[in-house]
């Protein structure tokens, strides 16, 4: 304990050496890692928000587009089932005219037939008029000179 | 224990005893056990000198392998702890010290790990390595460079060169004498300020080895006092090694806190250095 200046003096250097070599090889390199992956997190960090805000826009334009897809495919919904409703509509009215139409012609055709039976039928009484007049007449009767009572007759059935 | 038959102060002596080699009154070169004369100051305490270098290696070694691989990608986690104790150390420099000057911190760092280092030998049970030195033939061997004072004192000087250097530096020769002589009172009290002032001057570099040789001088104390007790039967001794552990962990705790206390005040003094005051 006590005054020893070759302690004092070795211990000045030595502490110098170390501080010298703490001051060189020491601290610049270890500072400099530190520093240097200090800026690398604080990017990192700032690219990470940057992404993030990206990714925001992103969807929020996703959102936006789907949203316009959406009302796109309702409208063309919309006019499909507007079309096919016309179709459908459009379909029913020709039927229908269809319908129309044939019984139109199936009523003309019965009537064609009705007259044609009637025609007939006509002619047929006439002639059994005639034959009948004749039986009770005994007598031919004269077809031409009859003619028109004969036909008169014929209409009137 | 050293010897068996010594005496509780026989003991205590011989652990507060450093292993001195130097020149004696005859103008011998001798160890200072070995010389019946008594010695000049012209001495060398080897065991100081010699731990103190062995802790510096260590630290040196240590932060350099830290330090040469240092990456800024992922650490090792021997660089993560000594970054993390670098960090430490920058922060505490950045937060005081606001000047530009790149040997402070480093300066700061060194003191910090090494002053550490040096304390630590403290926790060392205190006849292990004395008793193993003793059987190697060397009879005083004191393993805690930091309860020598001419260790923490040599420091302390080199803190207060640094102090005066960067005092003449930055503020001029005048400048410098002007802070110490026309501070607290006008300048017509010039001998009063330079009184006062030299005081304050003077105060650091003592204030500052002394106060780690004190604190590691008495702890190292108490320590001896507690393995005194290992020789007072089981009983005591079980106490002892009780006491001893309880110490050791308080004991953790002084030899930061003077690390830190020690590499602080340098950096605060040389902020003080630093500090171009204004106009009085």
């Amino acid at each position: 304990m006590t005054l020893s200046l070759g302690t004092l003096i070795g211990q000045t250097i030595t502490f110098i050496v170390f501080v010298i070599f703490c001051k060189r090889y020491i601290w610049p390199p270890l500072i400099n890692a530190m520093q240097e992956r200090q800026k690398a997190i604080a990017e990192g960090l700032s690219s990470a928000e940057k992404a993030e805000q990206d990714l925001a826009s992103a969807q929020e334009r996703v959102a936006d587009e789907l949203k316009e897809a959406k009302g796109e495919a309702q409208k063309l919904l919309e006019q499909a089932r507007a079309r096919a409703n016309q179709m459908v509509e459009e379909a029913k009215t020709e039927a229908r005219e269809e319908g129309e139409r044939i019984k139109e012609a199936a009523r003309s055709e019965i009537d064609q037939e009705i007259n044609r039976a009637k025609e007939s039928l006509r002619g047929q009484v006439a002639a059994l008029s005639v034959v009948g007049a004749e039986k009770i007449l005994g007598d031919s009767v004269d077809a031409e000179k009859h003619s028109q009572l004969l036909s008169k007759l014929a209409e009137e059935l | 224990m050293a010897s068996g038959e010594a005496t509780s102060a026989e003991y205590i002596q011989h652990h507060l005893t450093n292993l001195t080699y130097g020149l004696d009154t005859q103008g011998n070169w001798a160890f200072a056990h070995e010389t019946p004369y008594s010695m000049t100051f012209w001495t060398v305490n080897v065991d100081s000198m010699a731990w103190s270098i062995i802790t510096g290696v260590v630290f040196a070694w240590l932060f350099y392998s830290g330090a040469k691989k240092a990456t800024a990608g992922v650490p090792g986690p021997l660089q993560n702890a000594v970054e993390m104790i670098v960090d430490f150390i920058d922060d505490t420099t950045q937060s005081v010290f606001n000047h530009h000057n790149p040997l402070v911190a480093p300066l700061a760092l060194t003191i910090f790990v090494w002053v550490w280092l040096m304390n630590f030998m403290d926790l060392i049970p205190v006849d292990w390595i004395p008793g193993l030195a003793a059987a190697a033939h060397i009879h005083y061997m004191k393993v805690v460079p930091t309860t020598d004072p001419n260790i923490t004192m040599a420091m302390a000087f080199s803190v207060f060169a640094l102090i005066l250097y960067y005092s003449i530096k930055r503020k001029g020769m005048g400048g410098f004498f002007a802070e110490l002589a026309f501070h607290p009172f006008p300048k017509l009290l010039m001998p009063v300020n330079l009184i006062l002032e030299g005081v304050t001057l003077i105060a650091k570099p003592l204030s500052l080895g002394l106060r780690l040789f004190g604190n590691m001088y008495a702890g190292e104390m108490i320590f001896v006092l507690i393995a005194l007790m290992f020789t007072g039967g089981i009983a005591l001794g079980i106490f002892g090694g009780i006491l001893q552990w309880g110490w050791a962990v308080f004991h953790v705790l002084i030899i930061t806190l003077q690390a830190f206390i020690f590499s602080v005040l340098t950096i605060v003094y040389l902020t003080q250095a630093h500090d171009v005051e204004e106009e009085h």
